[in-house]
């Protein structure tokens, strides 16, 4: 114990002592001294001095959408070029799956063409889960789908597949084309390198603001906003994923005289193909994610069930439709993943063998579609699953939570009292206390502490920034939320951490759970905790922790998993007892990993934040919020950018000490 | 009666490190070492000059970081010389343009890795006839070709197999079918065989010099093993930090090193696998009576019984058949245990 608290503060211990009295002092009293001096700009950064940020933005936008111009067409075309470019897909997708194809518009539309049923379509599915991996798969895809059926979520799925069909080829896609121009050119890669990591820590609120402006209400600006959402990690791991592609094998390209568009078709992409695929297995999953928050600018589907029900506080509907997204998760992650594993045959087909032996799954498909679909014209049950014979779950869901409020009511509410009254609120009181003035300061020590003269410079004025842009108090709440989050979630999630790394048991169970954990997208954490919290800063900290814990737990196993066994057996040697092991040689010599795995809590928790701005809480995530629903471009990419900028000097921060820690520990040169 | 060079390379560089160039002229295409060592660059080849003949295997050896791949990956320009000329059948390899180079590494060179960089989604027939269909080929004929070079080294029956499904030897073997099915006029190896096991190792060794039996390419051979290095070679060429020490036949090689270095190598090598009666036979016709007529290319090894057994000594002969020396049992003994021998 003495000894982690030597490594962590080596004799710095009156630098932080000092600061952090000082903020208390002020935090304190800002109110006093401001009524004693009058000078009220102490805790109020004055309204004179702010950034005309909002509104420059805002007009910025106007002029975008209403003048701009490229001469020979205008910035409106563009965007209604690229709405084309997306519509048109999706409408097939959607007609494909659901509407059924028609010709004509409204009361004349005639259909010429109905949508594949929903046996084909769950025919199909299992189909692709028997072609990438085995039967076992194939069950779990059709139980996945036949559960949606069955449950009477069919219609709102499949708009959302449509949507995910089409998100996820144009994201992986075009992070893939991105990837390839980076990794050849190095000079557009450090042009787009910044603006990922941006992308990475900015929240998706803020730029679903200016995508509404620039394409309206719909369909098309959800899958704008999907799309730019999802991309950023595909072209990561292409960067990532062409350069382990071995020397040698770029040099047999070379060698047997590859032009450039070979070399990069024929040798490179397919030699990093599985990498790559670990790429299009992430666009996925976020595809999924953004389903909810994309239902507020016009995706219909799942996400807006949900979205409909938290806001009508319909506890069972929110949870239906929330559990048919995890299940749709679920089945996608799987099935993507097994098709990055994927072995090809071990053998050819044997060209001899008759088409249906060769193509039995294809065949397969065709037949039940072709066949579903004239039977469809004496039975209508094969064509949509009949509503007669769907189950629902919403007043089951709705009496469970009815009977947990009835009869636990108090002990929630004393749980939450408890929370409330001992740790959030005096956090909230120390944060929101800060001056301004003060935070600038003390945000600019800081980080000259722990980085050295450019953090600092750069901490400072991020802090300013949010300050100047009027914006200080809502973000205080922020960091108070997020510093509060990240508290439990590693008093939670470190823990669990160290139970896994040295016990394999538990090591399974604990891996299980996080696995799940992180395929759930990050609103369905929402729906129970507001059913039985309520709405409020507690839900939204239960939220968030849940989102937040995975980092916590996977870095601190890796972390304590790695250390050297040589001083392992050096401590067993010199007698310590598991404890001592523990506290004196495993947790010192992981504390680099565990500050990094604190690093990703944060940047997760922060992108939660947003999202639970949608509970009430009156943070950045709020403004953000509100400029969605006002379409006020201005303030949502002032705030989202307050938000982003929080998580670069935790990031920044957070990476300099973990940097100096390794140094300290001689795990680094 | 020498063959004519297929591969001219003089005065070729390659220095790793910032202002590599500049330094490199600013000496006027010849900085020492001492030069390099104080800019803070690594001169990775320093001054190489080969000229590989038609026909011949042509060894690099050296041991690990002396500089033997960056130097073969110049000759086939995978990467761009400092500075230096490279002549391939008279054109000058680093000032050709993009197509010109890519119709020569499509038609006349061939390169075969130390780790064998197969494509893993192609199968082993796909892998052979990967160069061809770089080139346009088509389906059929393409895969008739593989199908030729699969048989040839000796892998019929696995066309349909992925490589990793083989062993490093097999996946090896469709490395060298691959390079193979453009009949390169050219062949590169780097390292080959270093990454198998001994045995497999002298397995391909033997496949190796049966293939090179059958087709008589030029060969630039890369190797860190000296005995490998005396099994295959018509000329070995010795490299240390860049710098090419010594290039010579094996037999001169190990009769005349030219430094300490060299002959560090050469100490622990059988003399009579490499010496040929022509080297160490007492030159002039026999005083009197022979025990029957030797070739002066034949190893000691390979006649060292015969020579043994008799109480007479041999003729030796001449390609033309003359009679340019004789051998008698002394100076075979004397090999064979490795005594020094005044030559
Ligand atoms: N891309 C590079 N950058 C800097 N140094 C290199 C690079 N490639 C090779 N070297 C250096 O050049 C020297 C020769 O390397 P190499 O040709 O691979 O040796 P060998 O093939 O004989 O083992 C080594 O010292 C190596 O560290
Ligand atoms: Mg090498």
């Amino acid at each position: 114990m003495i000894r982690l608290r030597q490594i962590i503060q080596n004799s710095t211990v009156q630098f932080w002592t000092i600061l952090f009295t000082v903020t208390w002092l002020l935090s304190r009293y800002s109110w006093d001294l401001y009524k004693t001096l009058d000078a009220r700009w102490i805790i109020k950064y004055p309204a004179a001095a702010r950034l005309p940020l909002e509104d420059k933005i805002s007009a910025f936008m106007q002029w975008l959408v209403e003048d701009a111009s490229f001469g020979l067409f205008s910035f409106r075309d563009m965007t209604r070029f690229i709405a084309s470019l997306i519509e048109a897909p999706y409408d097939f997708a959607r007609d494909l799956l659901i509407e059924g194809f028609s010709v004509g518009l409204g009361n004349e539309a005639v259909e010429i063409a109905p949508s594949l049923s929903w046996i084909a379509i769950i025919v199909t599915l299992a189909a692709m889960g028997h072609y990438a991996r085995d039967w076992k798969l194939a069950a779990l895809m059709g139980g996945c789908f036949l559960y949606l059926a069955v449950f009477g979520q069919w219609d709102s799925a499949m708009v959302t597949l449509a949507s995910v069909l089409i998100a996820v080829p144009i994201g992986a896609i075009g992070g893939l084309m991105l990837g390839i121009f980076a990794y050849r050119w190095p000079v557009f890669e450090q042009v787009i390198r910044p603006l990922l990591d941006l992308m990475q820590t900015v929240p998706v609120f803020a730029y679903l603001v200016p995508i509404l402006f620039l394409f309206g209400f719909g369909p098309v600006a959800a899958l704008v906003a999907t799309i730019i959402y999802a991309m950023p990690p595909m072209v990561r791991v292409t960067i990532l994923a062409l350069r382990a592609v071995p020397g040698e094998v770029k040099d047999v390209g070379v060698m047997v005289g590859c032009t450039k568009h070979q070399l990069m078709w024929k040798v490179m992409v397919p030699s990093a193909a599985p990498m790559l695929m670990v790429g299009v297995n992430q666009v996925i999953m976020l595809t999924l994610n953004m389903v909810i928050i994309a239902s507020m600018i016009g995706a219909g589907g799942l996400g807006f069930d949900v979205l409909t029900a938290l806001r009508r506080l319909d506890i069972g509907g929110g949870i239906e439709a929330g559990v048919a997204i995890v299940v749709m998760a679920i089945a996608l992650d799987r099935l993507s993943q097994a098709f990055a594993s994927r072995v090809a045959a071990d053998h050819q087909l044997d060209p001899d063998l008759p088409l249906v032996k060769r193509h039995p799954w294809t065949v397969t498909v065709l037949v039940v579609a072709v066949g579903t679909f004239l039977l469809a014209r004496l039975l209508p049950g094969i064509q949509s699953y009949p509503e007669a014979a769907t189950l629902s779950t919403g007043t089951f869901w709705s009496d469970v939570i009815g009977y947990i409020n009835v009869n636990y009511f108090d002990t929630f509410e004393a749980i939450k009292t408890a929370f409330l009254s001992y740790l959030l609120l005096p956090v909230k009181r120390f944060f929101v206390g800060i001056p301004w003035a003060w935070g600038i300061i003390a945000m600019t020590l800081i980080g000259w502490r722990v980085g050295g003269i450019r953090l600092s410079g750069m901490a400072g004025l991020f802090t300013a920034f949010i300050a100047a842009s009027g914006l200080w108090d809502k973000a205080m709440v922020t960091v108070y939320l997020c510093g509060v989050s990240v508290l439990v979630a590693s008093a939670i999630g470190i823990p669990m951490g160290i139970l896994a790394a040295q016990n394999d048991r538990a090591n399974r169970v604990i891996n299980s759970l996080i696995d799940t954990l992180q395929t759930l997208p990050s609103f369905v954490y929402l729906i129970p905790v507001v059913m039985l919290f309520r709405v409020g800063d507690f839900s939204a900290m239960i939220a968030v922790v849940l989102y937040a814990l995975a980092p916590a737990v996977r870095y601190a196993a890796h972390g304590i998993r790695n250390v050297d066994p040589q001083l392992i057996e050096a401590g067993l040697v010199s007698g310590c007892t598991p404890r001592q092991l523990l506290w004196r040689i495993k947790l010192p010599m992981a504390l680099p990993e565990l500050l990094l795995g604190l690093n990703q809590t944060i940047m997760l928790a922060l992108s939660m934040l947003v999202i639970t701005a949608l509970v009430g809480t009156r943070d950045l995530g709020q403004q953000v919020y509100i400029a969605l629903t006002k379409a006020d471009s201005g303030l949502g990419i002032v705030a989202g950018l307050s938000v982003a900028f929080i998580a670069i000097i935790a990031d920044r921060i957070l990476s300099a000490s973990a940097k100096r820690a390794k140094q300290r520990l001689g795990l680094m040169s | 009666m020498k063959k004519p060079i297929l591969l001219d390379c003089r005065n070729v560089w390659k220095i790793y490190g910032a202002q590599a160039g500049r330094v490199h002229a600013e000496h006027r295409g010849n900085p020492s070492a001492e030069t390099l060592k104080n800019q803070g660059l690594i001169g990775a080849v320093r001054n190489a000059s080969v000229q590989i003949r038609q026909g011949e295997i042509f060894v690099i050896m050296g041991l690990s970081g002396s500089g033997k791949s960056t130097l073969v990956r110049c000759l086939s320009r995978l990467i761009e010389p400092t500075g230096g000329e490279i002549l391939f059948e008279g054109q000058d390899l680093l000032t050709m343009r993009d197509k010109e180079l890519i119709e020569i590494r499509r038609k006349k060179m061939g390169m075969v890795f130390q780790h064998f960089a197969l494509l893993p989604h192609l199968t082993v027939l796909q892998n052979a006839a990967f160069p061809l269909e770089i080139q346009g080929m088509g389906k059929a004929e393409r895969e008739a070709r593989a199908r030729e070079v699969v048989e040839l080294v000796g892998l019929k029956g696995r066309e349909d197999y992925y490589p990793r499904q083989l062993s490093g030897g097999q996946q090896q073997r469709v490395g060298i079918a691959r390079s193979l099915a453009v009949e390169p006029d050219l062949w590169f190896l780097d390292e080959p065989f270093s990454a198998l096991d001994p045995l497999i190792r002298r397995e391909m060794q033997d496949e190796f010099l049966r293939l090179q039996n059958l087709l008589h390419k030029t060969i630039v051979f890369i190797t860190h093993d000296f005995d490998e290095a005396i099994r295959l070679a018509d000329r070995i060429a010795v490299m240390k930090d860049g710098e090419i020490v010594q290039i010579a036949t094996p037999e001169e090689l190990i009769l005349n090193p030219a430094t300490e270095y060299v002959e560090e190598f050469t100490r622990h090598i059988p003399r009579s696998k490499v010496l040929t009666l022509g080297s160490v036979m007492s030159p002039g016709a026999v005083a009197g009576e022979a025990a029957g007529d030797l070739q002066a290319t034949q190893r000691i090894e390979d006649c060292a019984d015969q020579i043994e057994a008799s109480d007479l000594p041999f003729r030796v002969l001449s390609e033309g058949g003359t009679v340019v020396g004789s051998i008698g049992r002394q100076i075979v003994v004397d090999i064979l245990i490795g005594r020094k021998v005044s030559l």
